[in-house]
């Protein structure tokens, strides 16, 4: 029974970590913009790619890379995918800025669809396998299964995300972010390039979706070019349940929600009695979701909203 | 192409033009369509099944302004009433007339059931509470199975018959559908012209300033989302009729964000846009067929550019169906 709880809570933890790695760049995009950026669960699906890329075509067999080749793969993989992030921004978004709220994020569903398909014409369409970045070692943990790749993934989102909040609460281009994510027009009146701060935000954001598109795909062992979508859509409701805007929320979020579908699995059949089998957790996270919504809508961390601010004029 | 761009004389005559041109395109695209073959009628019956998908939606996106990314929930509950009340999931083999008025009538409740909790949403929150609605909606779809059939949905639809006149064939289907969209087209714009459509407008400009006026917002408000699901659910009883079958991988998420898309490409709030999009995103992949998945890539890229460059759509709000009959009868 024990082993059971440790080994479902180490699952619901890596799973939290990946969700709170994208959920990450939801928010940080929101808070900066306000805008629901769709294309963020692409650059989960491009990190995969590029590090399945670098693998196969550049350095060749995996097995001769070693622990430092793997390291560097990774962070290649990501810095690149980081930099596709800011060229889609001055591309798709940029010149949008001053439009409505919702062209931008409907810019992004076209960024969105060009993506996959863009992927799907240059690998193929179908899913490939994806090898794994850490060796298939288990460990026995009171009965339960503990394996080097959770415990992998789980110091992976841990240094990463330690990185973000360090760049942001410590660093002088932190504080530049927070003063355009606070109100971008008194940011640009008290000299502060926003531009800058908007790339910054795009160029982290897709790195950290990046970092967990590759640990998913190695967890999984598999990658398609439509994963960004389930998962993205999985992060992004992770990140309105935190509260959207705010950083810790995005990663609180995405704990509960893991947390939420590793018990639903394991318990929604059990105590309804076999008439809600597994396959209902996504309609218990959602349901939760909406509730949330309902009573606090800015979420479990984000700044308390009135009616009346949830609007910005010209929405449409 | 704004007004200030063309001298000032010739102004009135392309104002002439194009409606013209635009009018005469459609009506030699009508009156073709049943002598085209059977494969090309479908195409032209899945677009009107979507301009009136846009039509739905456009009422609570375009006139009063709220972000519903859950509409195809709405399409769902259509499809699905017609597919167990025609079918032999239950052996009941109701007429289609009746089906029609019941589903329209469920989706209107639905649409209200939904609208109520989220009547003090606005703006992005409404949004993803709309999406998380549609989401739910379809997983019950896929894991209801006693009721739904889960993931292989219903199949042997009835034919749909109205008075005994067979509606099964593409072509059958295609005067069924012309007859549905230019009723509830002509009925919304009318709508949008009446003192509820103003209302909508009102709390599109300015929620708070339109309850200052006196306007009863809730009310407005629900109306809007019980006119636009039933509508939605309209479209949902006759695509499961012209089906003959329904599987909740119709329903799926990118179904309403693409009836979204082609509401703002085309033209926000306005019915002549929502044409001009479907045409787009519908009927532009069908022509680029032979260019397998690199239409899609195009079609994305298009999107993007198309927002970039004609933010407000392709038709503006303010060329509605008044302005197109206004130009064709020299005013």
């Amino acid at each position: 029974m024990l082993g059971t709880i440790i080994q479902q809570t180490v699952n619901a933890l890596t799973i939290g970590s990946i969700y709170a790695l994208i959920a990450l760049g939801y928010t940080m995009v929101y808070g900066v913009l306000r805008m629901i950026n769709f294309a963020h669960g692409e650059m989960f699906m491009l990190g995969a790619y590029a590090a399945f890329l670098a693998l196969t075509l550049v350095v060749g067999d995996i097995g001769a890379v070693g622990a430092i080749g793997l390291t560097l793969v990774f962070f290649g993989a990501i810095v690149a995918v980081g930099f596709v992030g800011v060229g889609i921004e001055r591309l798709a978004y940029k010149p949008l800025r001053n439009s409505t709220r919702l062209a931008p994020m409907l810019s992004s569903l076209g960024v969105s669809l060009s993506l996959v398909t863009g992927v799907q014409i240059l690998a193929g369409p179908q899913p490939v396998g994806f090898p794994s970045f850490f060796p298939t070692t288990r460990f026995d943990v009171f009965g339960g299964t503990v394996t080097l790749v959770q415990i992998g993934i789980l110091i992976a989102a841990f240094i990463l995300m330690f990185g973000l909040y360090m760049l942001v609460n410590r660093s002088r281009m932190g504080i530049i972010v927070r003063a355009v994510s606070e109100s971008r027009p008194t940011a640009q009146l008290l000299g502060i390039n926003v531009n800058m701060a908007i790339s910054m935000v795009f160029f982290s954001g897709p790195l950290l979706g990046a970092a967990g598109g590759i640990l998913y795909a190695s967890y999984y062992g598999i990658m398609s070019p439509t994963m960004g979508a389930v998962i993205g859509l999985k992060a992004f409701t992770a990140a309105i349940l935190g509260g959207i805007g705010s950083i810790p929320g995005a990663m609180l979020g995405a704990y509960i929600l893991a947390f939420v579908e590793v018990g639903g699995t394991a318990l929604l059949p059990v105590v309804s009695g076999g008439v809600l089998g597994t396959e209902y957790r996504d309609v218990l996270s959602f349901a939760i979701l909406i509730l949330v919504l309902l009573m606090r809508p800015a979420g479990i961390l984000g700044e308390p909203v009135s009616e009346e601010s949830m609007v910005y004029k010209r929405e449409f | 192409m704004s007004a200030a761009d063309t001298p000032a004389a010739a102004a009135p005559r392309t104002r002439r033009i194009i409606p013209f041109l635009v009018f005469a395109l459609a009506i030699a695209l009508l009156v073709a369509t049943p002598f085209l073959p059977n494969y090309h009628i479908r195409v032209i019956n899945g677009l009107l099944i979507y301009i009136l998908l846009g039509i739905g939606l456009n009422i609570v996106i375009g006139y009063a302004g709220l972000l519903d990314l859950g509409f195809v929930a709405f399409y769902a509950v259509g499809a699905y009433t017609y597919a167990l009340l025609a079918s032999p999931q239950f052996d009941l083999h109701l007429p289609f007339l009746l089906i029609l008025l019941i589903a329209a009538f469920l989706g209107m409740l639905t649409g209200i059931l939904l609208g109520i909790p989220v009547l003090k949403l606005r703006g992005d929150y409404l949004a993803i509470v709309t999406l998380g609605f549609g989401e739910i909606i379809r997983i019950m779809m896929n894991n209801v199975d006693w009721l739904t059939g889960g993931p292989q949905g219903i199949a042997r639809l009835d034919k749909a018959s109205v008075f005994g006149i067979e509606f099964a064939r593409p072509v059958e289907i295609y005067f069924l559908l012309l007859v549905i969209v230019f009723t509830v087209a002509v009925l919304v714009w009318r709508m949008e012209q009446s003192i509820l459509g103003k209302a909508w407008a009102a709390i599109r400009e300015d929620q708070d300033a339109a309850r200052g006026i006196g306007i009863n917002t809730t009310n407005a408000k629900l109306a809007a989302f019980a006119t636009s699901a039933s509508i939605g659910s309209i479209a949902g009883v006759i695509f499961a009729a012209s089906q003959r079958f329904v599987s909740p991988e119709s329903f799926t998420l990118q179904e309403s964000v693409l009836i979204v898309l082609m509401i703002v490409i085309g033209g926000i709030g306005n019915i002549l846009g929502i044409v001009a999009g479907a045409a787009i995103l519908i009927l532009l992949p069908e022509v680029l067929r032979e260019f397998a998945e690199w239409r899609i890539l195009f079609l994305g890229l298009l999107m993007i550019v198309l927002i970039i460059i004609r933010p407000a759509g392709i038709v503006p709000r303010s060329f509605g169906p008044d302005k197109l009959i206004r130009g064709l009868f020299g005013k």
